[in-house]
């Protein structure tokens, strides 16, 4: 169950999660259906996959251009993957901080 | 004799070569600079052009004015940087030898990687991050009579990150001085969730877009400008309608940076946020916005970076540790339009924090909230930037690391799920 999955992780105050090394793919899931995406397909794995990679070891959730130059995939299928917002659905599904501006 | 290399002679290259030429052993090292453009231009005031507070001839200066004595200038194109070898070619052929370089080739502006962006360009679509751009755009103001305005922001990292706001706070005044302001509709379009992302910043000056009337279309990720239909249309297929569109084009490294191999998907060099070191050539460093150091690109952040960078280079060249670190430190004002302004000023780890500047209680400058003070902060800016700043001086008060002194904190407490 969704509620159950997710009662013990830690979450800032927009939904992000506060610590990346409670992620698993469980939770992924979980994530993703609260962000509207009932099933993730091969092509969504390889995104979040990607993302939770290179978030990591940057230390950033990474860019809409970061992602689309590190998956082949195009801005237009992210966000038909992706509705509204791909980066940053992502990067909530990927257990990652959300990528921020300055102001 | 070694050589000391310069790529830009902007803000960042300018502030460099002052403050080296001073430190450097002339017996044992050659400075040399390089930059295409003989202008050195004052960008923040660019801002104003279009609305008529400044006229091009405020914000162009000769570039040598301002380069010491004793520092070799060439102005010329640089075509390719070999790290590898410690060598630049410049356009024409000439090859400089390095043992120390720092890039400060900037960020500019690419209008043509957005589709449609540029078949309007100057006439219904405009910019004001180039003199050009801003001058065509005060032209057609003059004689606009009104209609939707969209101010559309393509991709983030965009240099002068507020600049966007501060342009339509001042359109919202400039149109009810002609008096059509009511014949004017603002919008901006941002790939942003907000006009203001971090909580501090949200929660003083969030209602402040809607009390001057201007619309917000967040979460707007450009794809195409439809020059037909007079739409910016998104990848997500919204569409908002404009009769003027004013662009901040996708940003980008320099060309070179980019055709030589060293630049990330955006053409700004991986760097060490602190050391200002690059990644991958111990002896190459940048200032300012060729990096992508994830602070601000804005002139101030350069001038916070100078001090450290030219510690750095010292230890460097001198085969010790490098000690010093940046701290993402910026110092930015914000134009409000009713000749008020705001004051941000902040780093990689704490965001912008109300209170007084730099002293607390007394500022006099007030952060995060309006004023007249904070104002002519914004307009004095010009003359500390061309008479103390880019000679590499220090600003009385204000130091290179961020300072809690004065700021205030509105806490909340974590959240937990």
């Amino acid at each position: 169950m969704v509620d159950a999955t997710l009662a013990s992780i830690s979450f800032d105050a927009e939904g992000y999660m506060t610590n990346p090394s409670q992620w698993s793919k469980e939770i992924a899931e979980s994530l993703a259906s609260q962000e509207g995406l009932a099933t993730l397909t091969a092509e969504h794995w390889k995104i979040i996959d990607f993302c939770r990679q290179t978030g990591l070891a940057s230390g950033k959730a990474p860019t809409l251009r970061q992602i689309t130059i590190g998956t082949g995939i195009s801005t237009k299928d992210l966000f038909a993957l992706f509705p509204k917002g791909p980066a940053k659905k992502v990067a909530k599904i990927a257990g990652l901080g959300k990528p921020e501006g300055c102001v | 004799m070694k050589t000391f290399l310069i790529l830009g002679a902007g803000t960042g290259g300018t502030m460099v070569a002052n403050k080296m030429s001073k430190r450097l052993d002339r017996r044992e090292w050659r400075i040399v600079i390089v930059d295409k453009d003989e202008t050195h231009y004052y960008q923040p005031g660019f801002l104003f052009i279009p609305f008529g507070i400044y006229s091009p001839s405020d914000v162009v200066k000769p570039k040598r004015k301002f380069l010491p004595d004793g520092v070799e200038v060439f102005f010329s194109d640089i075509e390719f940087i070999e790290p590898e070898r410690n060598r630049v070619r410049l356009g024409g052929g000439k090859e400089i030898n390095y043992d120390y370089l720092v890039v400060a080739t900037g960020s500019h502006t690419h209008p043509e990687q957005t589709p449609g962006l540029t078949d309007a360009w100057q006439q219904k679509v405009f910019d004001f991050y180039t003199l050009e751009g801003a001058t065509n755009l005060g032209k057609y103001l003059e004689t606009w009579n009104g209609g939707r305005m969209v101010l559309s922001i393509t991709e983030m990292p965009i240099k002068c990150p507020v600049a966007p706001l501060e342009f339509l706070f001042l359109a919202d005044w400039y149109f009810h001085k002609r008096g059509m302001r009511d014949r004017v509709e603002l919008v901006l379009a941002t790939p942003l969730p907000g006009a203001f992302t971090k909580p501090q910043a949200s929660a003083m000056l969030g209602g402040m877009l809607e009390r001057k009337g201007i619309s917000l279309e967040p979460e707007f990720t450009i794809m195409e400008v439809d020059n037909g239909k007079q739409v910016i249309r998104s990848y997500d297929e919204r569409e908002v309608p404009y009769d003027l569109l004013v662009s901040i084009p996708l940003n980008m490294g320099a060309d070179v940076i980019q055709n030589s191999g060293m630049g990330d998907e955006l053409g700004f060099i991986p760097t060490q946020k602190n050391t200002l070191q690059t990644i991958k050539w111990p002896n190459v460093f940048i200032i300012g916005d060729a990096g992508n150091v994830p602070s601000s690109k804005a002139g101030s952040v350069a001038h916070f970076m100078l001090d450290i960078l030219v510690e750095n280079l010292s230890d460097a060249m001198q085969g010790r540790e490098m000690k010093a670190s940046f701290d993402g430190h910026a110092n930015c004002f914000i134009e409000t339009g009713f000749n008020k302004g705001l004051l941000i000023d902040f780093n990689f780890d704490v965001e912008p924090l109300p209170g007084q500047f730099p002293f607390p209680v007394i500022g006099p400058f007030s952060l995060l909230k309006e004023s007249t003070l904070d104002h002519i902060g914004k307009m004095g800016f010009r003359w500390i930037y061309w008479n103390i700043l880019l000679k590499g001086l220090p600003i009385p008060f204000v130091e290179s690391h961020m300072s809690m002194n004065g700021k205030k904190s509105l806490s909340k407490a974590p959240v937990q799920a």
